[in-house]
């Protein structure tokens, strides 16, 4: 609860009107869901470690900064978009800059058949009616003031759909770079996704930085996928080192349909990312692998938070973290076998790396089961290079720095072994390689 | 090419070596042997400078450098090799890649140039012949999965690789089965040349039917109590290690 007088100055910053008017404005639906939503956020302010969705995160310095409401030069910012682009990753490109669309970025020229693909910005300006159940809606997730924040303040985003039966072979690149700005920006971005009965999707999520910046980027994936589909799903959160990022995905997994979703986490000095699925159909099936890389004093929470909900589903969830220095990561693993669902399997492992005495990772897998017939599997270890692969390393002639970074380069990797783009795999393996201490 | 003398060491607080001396010269193949617990293994991870092996006293000469002071990366770069008793698996590091860093951080040490991957294959497919082992094993991590002759077959084909100065086999014997054992000794003895020297560590003479030694030394209670030619192990088999005690003791002659 906070009043005008207790509000931080966070809260009280992202009250002020958005620096350029947001799509949609004017819209009578939009603007009363708008308004409600900024509201909620306000009064909620931002989560105390009492929250316990926020325990390992605390947000108190960023309760204390200030950001403008958007960027109102962000479409005008010099970008040189060629040193986003990533291999095996050459199908259509839809760019936002500090949560704008930039269609001189993107490439939505000849889209593959079967394939819908635009920034919501534009359907809020020309047609906004079929979105007001998806805008209007709020499902009501405790604590979670940011879906708010997002649902209050997000103009743009990805809009996305591929038809019944299409197979779009050509893999999707969503690019978010962040610029810097004459201040600090707050930026929120709304996305909508669905995959039609049957359709195959390949999918990469892209974070990136043009220069250094602390700009807060929040953003909203809803992804369906009807009976039978499939998504390949590649998150890369390459953030500038200042920055700060809250996501939310949240898939719904249809009967027969599979989603793999590989995510990969370098950058930004706060990244939080709530990766929840529900699968309601049968035999579903969701795959996750995962790793964070953190140094210097990032903070990087994973929330992992599966709900499966019909028979013979499964999902298997393989994550890696990795902490040097002062940093500190989270992971929570949360599946549901609600009642009902009999005949499912699910498997969480998590691993840590702990490089630094001062570095820490707090993980948690939680199964809860109410199905009969399920096998669970979860493991989670925080813990030291193995001193005896880093002798027999060593006693091969390879110094111990080096040998030290093959370990830790083998333990991310495994992460990466099943992502189909061989490409991409070979890139992300080399960007982790990269950060690792020399 | 290796001077022991006086050496002591501990292992978590135990003294295990207590006072060991040994000579190996070029070209020589010396075989280690004695009870469980009599200090081998200590012995081989000492010289290989495994951490945890602490060396209270004593000295040892590599070539006339002290490798006592070297990290385990510097002695391999100038020339020791182990074959660990227990090769470890390393998940998601690809053997071929494992060995070529090596080399390569071997050959860059020394100030020699690195291999590029066509020059490292053609070295790599060499070796595997000699050492009859198929190139599935390079595809795979390393030595995750591997049977125990495989593991040590790798053990092997690292160093016919890695063509150390000097070579430490720990108990590369135990585990292996007698067709194993054949291929393991045959890879072995292919290494055998005048520049080369072995220290076979061992338990028992079995391995010693297929890779001759020059020496045999007896290491009991941390020191060397009885060295000789090849017949002592023959001894050896025949009486038992108590014999070597109560020898060292002075209960009974020397036997028949």
């Amino acid at each position: 609860m906070s009043s005008a007088a207790t509000r931080s100055p966070f809260v009280e910053s992202q009250l002020a009107a958005p620096a350029s008017p947001l799509p949609g404005a004017g819209v009578p639906w939009l603007d009363a869901a708008r308004r409600e939503h900024l509201a909620a956020f306000a009064e909620a302010g931002l989560p105390t470690k009492h929250v316990e969705a926020w325990k390992y995160t605390a947000l108190r310095a960023l309760a204390q900064r200030k950001f403008s409401t958007g960027d109102a030069q962000a479409a005008a910012r010099a970008i040189d978009a060629s040193a986003f682009a990533l291999p095996g990753v050459d199908g259509p490109v839809l760019a936002f800059v500090n949560g704008v669309f930039r269609a001189d970025l993107s490439q939505l020229a000849q889209l593959p058949d079967g394939l819908e693909l635009r920034p919501m910005s534009q359907a809020l300006r020309e047609d906004p009616e079929p979105l007001r159940f998806t805008l209007s809606r709020y499902e009501p997730e405790k604590g979670d003031v940011f879906v708010r924040l997002n649902a209050a303040l997000a103009g743009d985003g990805v809009l996305l759909k591929v038809v019944a039966g299409a197979k779009v072979a050509a893999p999707v690149h969503l690019l978010f770079i962040g610029a810097p700005a004459e201040g600090d920006v707050a930026w929120h971005l709304r996305h909508v996704i669905e995959l039609g009965e049957g359709s195959e999707l390949s999918l990469v999520e892209h974070h990136a930085a043009s220069g250094d910046q602390r700009h807060l980027g929040t953003t909203c994936t809803d992804i369906v996928l009807r009976e039978g589909a499939v998504l390949h799903h590649a998150a890369f959160q390459d953030a500038a080192p200042g920055a700060a990022l809250i996501r939310r995905t949240k898939l719904h997994l249809g009967a027969r349909s599979h989603a793999t979703v590989h995510v990969v986490e370098l950058g930004a000095a706060l990244a939080r990312h709530d990766l929840q699925a529900e699968l309601v159909g049968n035999e579903a099936r969701f795959d996750t692998r995962g790793v964070f890389l953190l140094h210097a004093k990032q903070h990087g929470d994973t929330q992992l938070a599966i709900r499966q909900q019909a028979l013979n589903t499964t999902t298997d969830s393989v994550w890696r973290g990795v902490a040097d220095e002062r940093a500190r990561g989270v992971f929570r693993g949360a599946v549901l076998v609600e009642p009902g669902a009999d005949g499912s399997d699910c498997n969480v492992q998590n691993k840590n790396l702990l490089l630094s005495e001062q570095a820490e990772i707090d993980t948690k897998p939680e199964l809860v089961i109410y199905a009969d017939e399920v096998k669970a599997v979860h493991g989670a270890t925080v813990g030291q290079l193995d001193e005896r692969a880093l002798f027999y390393l060593q006693s091969r002639g390879i110094p111990q720095a080096q040998a030290r970074g093959v370990l830790t380069a083998a333990f991310c990797r495994t992460v990466l072994d099943d992502l189909p783009n061989a490409e991409l795999r070979a890139y992300l393996g080399d960007r982790l390689v990269a950060q690792l201490p020399a | 090419m290796l001077k022991i003398e006086n050496l002591h060491a501990r292992v978590a607080g135990k003294e295990i070596l207590k006072g060991l001396t040994l000579a190996v010269n070029a070209g020589e193949v010396h075989a280690i042997m004695g009870p469980n617990g009599a200090g081998k293994s200590t012995l081989g991870n000492v010289l290989a400078g495994r951490p945890g092996y602490e060396v209270t006293a004593g000295s040892v000469e590599f070539n006339g450098v002290n490798i006592l002071e070297l990290p385990p990366e510097e002695r391999a770069a100038a020339g020791v090799f182990l074959a660990l008793q227990y090769p470890v698996e390393i998940p998601g590091v690809n053997n071929t890649y494992f060995l070529r860093t090596a080399l390569n951080a071997q050959r860059k040490a020394r100030g020699e140039n690195e291999l590029d991957s066509m020059a490292f294959l053609k070295t790599v497919r060499e070796k595997l012949k000699i050492m009859q082992i198929s190139d599935d094993l390079l595809k795979r991590a390393v030595n995750e999965g591997f049977s125990g002759g495989e593991k040590k077959r790798n053990e092997i084909f690292q160093m016919a690789l890695l063509e150390p100065k000097l070579a430490i086999l720990d108990e590369t014997d135990s585990g292996l089965d007698i067709d194993a054992l054949k291929q393991v000794s045959q890879g072995v003895n292919a290494l055998r040349s005048p520049e080369r020297s072995f220290l076979v560590i061992t338990h028992y003479q079995r391995l010693l039917d297929y890779i001759t030694p020059d020496f045999v030394h007896v290491l009991a209670d941390g020191k060397i109590v009885e060295s000789g030619d090849r017949t002592l192990a023959l001894k050896l088999e025949e009486h038992g290690y108590a014999w070597v005690k109560e020898h060292e003791a002075g209960v009974v002659g020397e036997p028949a």
